[in-house]
């Protein structure tokens, strides 16, 4: 099946382990992702500011999938919700759905409401299924632990999502986890806020609120956390010394892409899943799971 | 008893939170929020509290609290509301969106109250720095040679940042005239 990959602003800049990994499970998976041209920011950086403009900003991006008939997969929480969402208004609200393609004249765009938007986890667990995803694992991850990390705008607000799954008692991706052979662990945090989105406003809430969560996943001795957003990842992985440092904690839970853990799974190498772009080390947790093949 | 510790909390800490008086009071302020997308349902709310006991910011900041904003904008303290950091301070967590029993969508409400602050001239700084970012290169990180160059080296397709279409929207929505609290 073909998607529009929708990396947004983060992930080509900043998560290249997330880039990379999420296309080498996809081609395991028979998922066939491509790269369009011209996508740009998926318009919520500005929702703040002037409800119009990011709606518009959005439209861009879906007019651009709509003309390649393409569905897209996003990998970015924020980017997930806001695209799903204005894809959704523009559909019912006829007001808005004029008032926005009359400004998108200018870019001789014009949104139709042809295609749908979802996150490559949501694909993965709705689309794909579980049972692919056992039949793909070559290495089982069985013994280890992990903690999945939803994240907020994977979930929420749900009257977007068509209740693929419970806001308050998720489960897709721990089904995914699951399917990999290993642990998901089950606890009230991982549906907690990372932080990420006011890092820039204050500094001491958002870091706060990443450490409830990391001290949660500490406590259950997780092996690695999974996290399915960009945002959520800068918190947990490249803020995790300083936040450790803030607290007096020393944390040092590997905190992986998601796609990176199924990927160590379907028998590819550290290297191939851009694990070295993850600041708290990996090494000793791949090692743990090639432990058998050593 | 909790609460009005925190607002004496609040007085000293942040001096947010002076004693409101009436004359300060925008009793107009309320239909400006209704008629705003996204405050629609904004004089639903009963003061429960759900909101605010769900909070993730809360948790850590105690001057951070959702349900005394909407207080505050509902009886029409609209300078305070306007020019709060608060109202910047929610991570659009959408967890008091999801248990409001009132359903007034509060992190749509949030958002509101932002477009409003910004139409009188109040806008964060960090947020008024990303649009210079988006129409400079249509995102808020560059990709330039050297990322690119990254990429390449581990199998990823480059990519060419192109802002124009980003910057068309911006130019028609006269968005340097909306920061500047002209429109
Ligand atoms: S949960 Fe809803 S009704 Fe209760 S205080 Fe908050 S906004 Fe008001
Ligand atoms: S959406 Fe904002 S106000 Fe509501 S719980 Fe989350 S951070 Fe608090």
């Amino acid at each position: 099946m073909d998607y529009a990959l929708f990396l947004g602003c983060t992930v080509p800049a900043r998560s290249l382990g997330y880039d990379i990994s999420v296309r080498k499970v996809a081609k395991d998976l028979d998922i066939n992702l491509i790269d369009v041209e011209g996508f740009s920011c998926c318009g919520f950086p500005t929702a703040s500011i002037h409800r119009e403009t990011s709606l518009a900003l959005a439209a861009i991006n879906l007019c651009l999938a709509e003309e390649r008939n393409l569905n897209i997969i996003t990998l970015c929480n924020s980017c997930t919700a806001y695209l799903t969402k204005v894809n959704m208004i523009l559909k019912n609200n006829k007001e808005t759905f004029e008032k926005v393609n009359e400004v998108l004249k200018a870019n001789d765009l014009e949104f139709k409401g042809t295609i749908d938007v979802k996150h490559i986890s949501r694909l993965l667990y709705e689309d794909i299924g579980t049972v692919k995803i056992e039949k793909t694992v070559k290495r089982s991850l069985d013994g280890i632990k992990v903690a999945p990390i939803y994240g907020c705008h994977y979930l929420k607000p749900s009257s977007i999502y068509n209740k693929f799954d419970d806001p308050e008692m998720p489960k897709s991706l721990d089904s995914i986890i699951s399917a990999t052979g290993a642990t998901s662990l089950d606890f009230p945090e991982k549906i907690l806020c990372c932080g990420g989105a006011i890092l820039a406003i204050d500094e001491n809430a958002s870091m706060g609120m990443t450490h409830i969560v990391l001290d949660s996943v500490k406590s259950l001795e997780a092996d690695a956390m999974a996290t399915i957003c960009p945002f959520c990842h800068l918190m947990y992985d490249e803020y995790q010394a300083t936040i450790g440092n803030k607290y007096g904690k020393d944390y040092n839970i590997p905190s992986l892409f998601f796609s990176q853990l199924l990927g160590l799974a379907f028998g590819h190498e550290a290297k191939e899943l851009g694990l070295k772009f993850n600041a708290v080390r990996t090494k000793n947790l791949v090692k743990k799971i090639m432990g058998g093949e050593q | 008893m909790g609460e009005e510790r925190e607002q004496e909390k609040g007085k000293k800490k942040s001096g947010e939170f002076q004693v409101i008086t009436e004359d300060q009071l925008d009793p107009q302020f309320k239909y400006e929020i209704i008629k705003e997308p996204g405050g629609e349902n904004f004089l639903r709310c009963m003061q429960c509290g759900t909101c605010t006991a769900s909070c993730p910011v809360k948790a850590i900041d105690p001057d951070y609290n959702c349900r005394r904003i909407i207080r505050m904008a509902l009886i029409g303290d609209k300078e305070s509301v306007l020019k709060s950091k608060f109202i910047w301070m929610c991570s659009t967590c959408y967890s008091c969106y999801e248990r409001c029993p009132q359903d007034v969508k509060i992190t749509e409400l949030m958002f509101a109250l932002k477009n409003i602050a910004v139409k009188y001239g109040y806008i964060h700084p960090s947020i008024k720095a990303q649009l210079d970012l988006l129409e400079k290169f249509g995102a808020l990180l560059e990709i330039s040679e050297f990322e690119n160059r990254m990429r390449e080296k581990y199998g990823l397709p480059k990519i060419n940042q192109s802002p124009e279409k980003v910057k068309k929207v911006l130019e028609k929505e006269k968005i340097k005239d909306v920061i500047e609290g002209d429109s």
